[in-house]
């Protein structure tokens, strides 16, 4: 397939610090999943991602390359997952209105699609299944992977026994104390958590320990990295897999609507932000007037300088495992220390397909702190029947933001990714009860 | 002209023995003491590679990492890197200097401005971990322009016909990744299989100087002698962190542990 992602502009705009080079202007091509709108070294709008890894993974991930594309087009491949998304993630995941919480702001009608719904309770069961279902074909025994909130870790936990495959997590010291639900899950699974304490001993730190495990195995073991970054066939399996979510909503919004609304706005949460392509990608096409895509990173404590947003605090473009995306560094290219009260979203880079949309102004992204997630956490569940957990509470900040200042005929729908269970301990230390 | 690398070579092979490469991080565990560490063994070793740390490194072991957090915390930047360089290379008889790390560090300073500093302190070649072929195709033309070696990286998992290409596109020296690893990680095959494969890649192209480096301690580098370089990086590390933790003197401990390195290959 060809894919020219680079498009000349008639009128040369130059680069303000060197007007020797002109500005080649980045698009979205019309018609084409944006996984596959990469150069052939694996590069969105000409600098995002790539393949930044040691000569020891060039094999594995060649092999891995071809593997995917294969099977991607296999009749007998795509049933067997979509079977397996149907009996066993359970399809679709429910699409509903929050009537309380719409009355209650007054402005535009409030939905969530509660992906949490998913076997598993978070969007990570669709990637996990495609590895794993690759993994089997690549004949390989054993499966790792990385876990910042642990929803990833569990998920993969939860395929590789029901595909009877070995099963490492590497997950930081720190989440581990403070994901503890899905840390018992992992193992009850019969999966080896690896702990990591090298680093901030967070995300960050279980995926570089994750690669370097599979460095040393990867004659044996395959690897899936838990969101949509990493190498350029990481970030597509991902993508591939989490836009299950968009294909749902469109028929779920075609039958509430008959129509997709004409002012529609989805709202998700961006940590690697796997989630937030899957909610989008169906869409990617319309005009942006119609459909627009808000994106929701962590800002951190209000009282802390750290935060996990990238995009939308201006973060330098940088290369962080193995794709080139805007990462929070220093001066001289060190990665720095991150912080948010929700380890899914407390990592310092993030999916270069994001870096895509945003620099194309296809999608916007603003950013929530840890005080304000736990307040839309507060304000949803005692309004509503449902409990996001504190990833998806970070994009219900935006909808409760901007739901008032629109009429009702703007329609916003919400990725309600997860379920609150897993920070039981850190809800109940910080507003005092935590029931489910 | 030959490059102060490809002399390093002929000249060991008129001795009839491996290069010795070491490896250390710069700044490990200060500027002062690595700049001591340099000099001390530079008097046993035949070129040193020298580590720019970065703290998100995918392929290093636990020896190398702990190295290069320790230079970190006590606050080495690129622009002290290059400075411990300068003064190493001021030197009369100092050895050819390799600078290894990560692409994020290159990427952050900017290719160019990075090549043209190297060059300016006097730095002979570059190892880019995670800039293989063919992506480093630009930079590597970019270092040769410069009289700066780019050291190509093969490794076991690397087929055939890759090596070929490779091999046609690299400069005077190669580096073969010994075994599936990080840095650092026991020699988990037998030294006659590495051998066994690194006589696959000299028999594609003979006049390319190739170094075996990964997991090479005192007790094997005997073993691989037949090569044209060995590299010896994870051990060195954990030698300062041993004379650290006893509160020791690290440059004489290394002094001794390369001393006895290159006595094994004499
Ligand atoms: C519930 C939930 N939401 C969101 C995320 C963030 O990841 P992504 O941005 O890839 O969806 C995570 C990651 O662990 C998660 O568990």
């Amino acid at each position: 397939m060809k894919v020219v992602m680079l498009v000349k502009t008639s009128k040369k705009l130059y680069n303000q610090s060197n007007s020797k080079q002109p500005i080649w202007k980045m698009k979205i091509k019309k018609g084409i999943p944006l996984i596959d709108q990469h150069d052939k070294n694996g590069f969105y709008g000409g600098k995002f991602g790539g393949n930044y890894v040691a000569e020891t993974l060039k094999k594995p991930i060649d092999d891995l390359t071809k593997l995917f594309e294969k099977f991607r087009k296999d009749k007998n491949f795509l049933k067997e997952r979509d079977d397996l998304y149907e009996g066993y993630v359970g399809r679709p995941t429910r699409f509903i209105k929050l009537h309380n919480l719409t009355d209650h702001l007054g402005g535009a009608q409030i939905y969530a699609k509660m992906v949490s719904d998913a076997n598993g309770g978070a969007h990570k069961i669709y990637n996990a299944i495609t590895h794993a279902m690759l993994c089997k074909r690549a004949k390989k025994k054993y499966i790792c992977t990385d876990t910042g909130a642990g929803y990833n870790g569990k998920m993969f936990s939860m395929v590789a026994k029901k595909f009877g495959l070995g099963c490492k997590v590497f997950m930081g010291q720190r989440d581990i104390e403070r994901q503890k639900p899905n840390c018992d899950a992992i193992r009850k699974n019969g999966a080896e958590i690896i702990p990591v304490t090298s680093g901030s001993k967070t995300l960050v730190d279980a995926v570089s320990e994750c690669i370097r495990y599979w460095v040393s195995n990867c004659d044996k073991v395959h690897m899936g990295i838990g969101s949509l970054v990493g190498p350029n066939i990481f970030v597509k399996i991902c993508g591939f897999s989490t836009a299950q979510i968009s294909k749902e909503l469109k028929v779920q919004l075609e039958d509430e609507f008959g129509e997709i609304p004409k002012k529609l706005k989805l709202i998700n949460c961006v940590g690697g932000g796997s989630s937030a392509y899957g909610f989008w990608s169906e869409f990617v096409d319309y005009n942006k007037n119609q459909i627009e895509f808000i994106g929701v990173e962590a800002g951190g404590s209000s009282k802390s300088k750290l935060h996990a947003a990238p995009l939308s605090k201006n973060s330098k473009l940088g290369v962080l495992h193995g794709s080139a995306a805007y990462c929070i560094q220093d001066a001289d290219g060190q990665i720095n220390d991150t912080e948010s009260i929700s380890s899914g979203l407390d990592y310092p880079s993030v999916s270069p397909i994001h870096c895509l949309l945003k620099d194309t102004g296809r999608a916007r992204y603003t950013f929530a702190t840890d005080e304000e997630a736990l307040k839309a956490y507060k304000l949803v569940t005692e309004l509503e029947e449902i409990s996001p957990s504190l990833e998806p509470a970070h994009a219900f900040v935006e909808a409760i933001k901007i739901a008032p200042k629109l009429d009702n005929s703007n329609i916003i729908v919400v990725d309600s990714c997860g379920d609150s269970l897993k920070d039981r301990d850190i809800i109940k230390k910080h507003l005092g009860n935590y029931s489910r | 002209m030959i490059s102060n690398i490809s002399s390093v070579f002929k000249n060991c092979r008129k001795e009839n023995r491996p290069a010795l490469l070491t490896y250390i991080v710069a700044g490990d565990n200060t500027k002062k003491k690595s700049l001591e560490i340099l000099k001390s063994i530079s008097k046993y070793a035949d070129i040193l590679e020298i580590g720019f740390p970065h703290n998100a490194p995918t392929a290093d072991g636990p020896q190398i990492q702990n190295s290069s957090y320790r230079a970190l915390k006590n606050g080495i930047k690129l622009k002290d890197v290059f400075q411990i360089v300068k003064n190493y290379k001021n030197l009369r008889n100092a050895k050819p200097c390799i600078l290894m790390g990560y692409y994020q560090m290159v990427f952050r300073y900017g290719e160019k401005k990075f090549v043209k500093k190297c060059k300016e302190v006097g730095v002979d070649g570059l190892i880019i971990v995670d800039l293989p072929w063919p992506d480093n195709k630009i930079f590597s033309k970019l270092c040769k322009k410069n009289s700066i070696t780019f050291v190509q990286l093969l490794s076991p998992t690397t087929s055939r016909e890759r090596m070929k290409k490779i091999i046609s596109d690299s400069h005077d020296m190669n580096y073969f990744i010994s075994m599936l690893s990080t840095t650092g990680g026991k020699l988990k095959v037998s030294p006659r299989k590495i051998i066994k494969n690194y006589d696959k890649i000299k028999k594609l192209n003979k006049s390319k100087n190739t170094v075996i480096g990964f997991g090479i301690t005192k007790k094997t580098i005997k073993s691989l002698k037949k090569a044209d370089g060995l590299v010896v990086g994870s051990a060195l590390c954990k030698g300062i962190t041993e004379t650290l933790k006893k509160r020791q003197n690290p440059v004489i401990k290394l002094n001794k542990m390369v001393k006895d390195l290159k006595k094994q290959i004499s």
